[in-house]
């Protein structure tokens, strides 16, 4: 499939999303599980990009303190945790890993 | 308003940075923003790009992604239902994560607002439903949104094209969402989400068509709903 049709698709399936309700005569009903399930579309997607970030390297399992992409994700996740800010998050973790990838 | 536009910058221009590292072209990576218009979505398809990902893996993983959508869908129908259809496709497709949080916020702390110029049109005699105007409050927000995501998009595309791929700006992706999911995983139910989707997403990583994020994804949301249910 060309590039192009899966944008377009990719953009049709999200514009469909957000037309839904919109659209919909009946706007009052939605399935509970599925107002339920909602939330927890965040946490599993972004996890499940993150963790094969940094414990695979060419897909392989890299679990050691020479995996600077992992150490550097920790620290960032700590920063994330204590102060909730993006951007000090994205930073600290670049330094983090230039630092570390500069050490090793 | 102004802190919400400023904040989406900085994500448009790794989502840039990003493409370009993934080997699309800057015309391709443009189109993305104005096409598919959806901050993580767009950060993930170009990792899916990078690793060869069959397109409809790709289309159906955006479509989990923004499935949460549906959610402000279903919260602004109710104030959008008198619109004409026009306006209703414009602002659905202006309807982004901080599009919505914005509007839902300003609906909640105001009182409709009826037009004097537009009483009696369309059959609505003024003060009903159908001449209250709040909903131009969605269209500016969207649209200075996705203005600013546009012009974010192209200084991005500029920059990714001076930045050495030596400083392994990839990475920027693994950091942009570890600042998005850790400061919420609030209960137990979104941290059981979150550690089942990350498990599995490594463990099924090598399954073929990569359709080890997809699996990993549902999941994960399926875990939540389990833990959730059972509390």
């Amino acid at each position: 499939m060309s590039v192009w049709l899966v944008f377009l698709f990719s953009g049709l399936i999200t514009y469909a999303i957000r037309l839904s309700f919109i659209v919909l005569v009946d706007h009052k009903r939605m399935a509970p599980w599925l107002r339920r399930a909602l939330r927890f579309i965040p946490p599993a997607v972004l996890t499940a990009i993150i963790f094969p970030e940094l414990l695979l390297r060419d897909g392989a399992l890299f679990v050691s303190h020479e995996n600077a992409r992992l150490l550097a994700g920790l620290l960032a996740a700590l920063v994330a945790w204590r102060t909730r800010s993006a951007l000090l998050t994205i930073a600290v973790g670049m330094l983090a890993l230039w630092l570390i990838q500069w050490l090793l | 308003m102004l802190p919400v536009l400023v904040g989406v910058i900085p994500f448009a221009m790794i989502y840039a940075v990003l493409a370009l590292d993934a080997g699309l072209t800057p015309g391709q990576s443009q189109a993305m923003s104005a096409i598919v218009f959806a901050g993580s979505a767009q950060i993930v398809m170009t990792q899916l790009v990078r690793l060869d990902t069959p397109g409809l893996v790709i289309i159906l993983t955006v479509g989990i992604i923004n499935l949460r959508h549906v959610l402000y869908s279903a919260s602004m129908a109710p104030y959008l239902q008198p619109l004409k259809r026009g306006w209703k496709w414009l602002l659905a497709y202006l309807l982004t994560d901080e599009a919505y949080v914005v509007t839902a916020v300003y609906y909640q702390n105001s009182e409709p607002v009826y037009s004097e110029s537009r009483a009696g049109q369309g059959g609505a005699p003024a003060g009903e439903a159908g001449n209250d105007i709040r909903y131009w409050f969605l269209f500016g927000a969207g649209f200075s949104l996705w203005l600013s995501w546009q012009l974010s998009t192209a200084a991005g595309i500029f920059l990714g094209a001076v930045l050495p791929t030596s400083w392994s700006l990839d990475f920027t992706l693994a950091l942009t969402f570890i600042a998005l999911v850790v400061p919420n995983l609030r209960d137990r139910a979104s941290v059981a989400a979150a550690l089942a989707a990350g498990l599995i997403a490594v463990l099924a990583f090598n399954l073929p068509y990569k359709l080890g994020l997809m699996i990993a994804m549902l999941a994960g949301i399926g875990l939540g709903l389990w833990v959730e249910g059972r509390e």
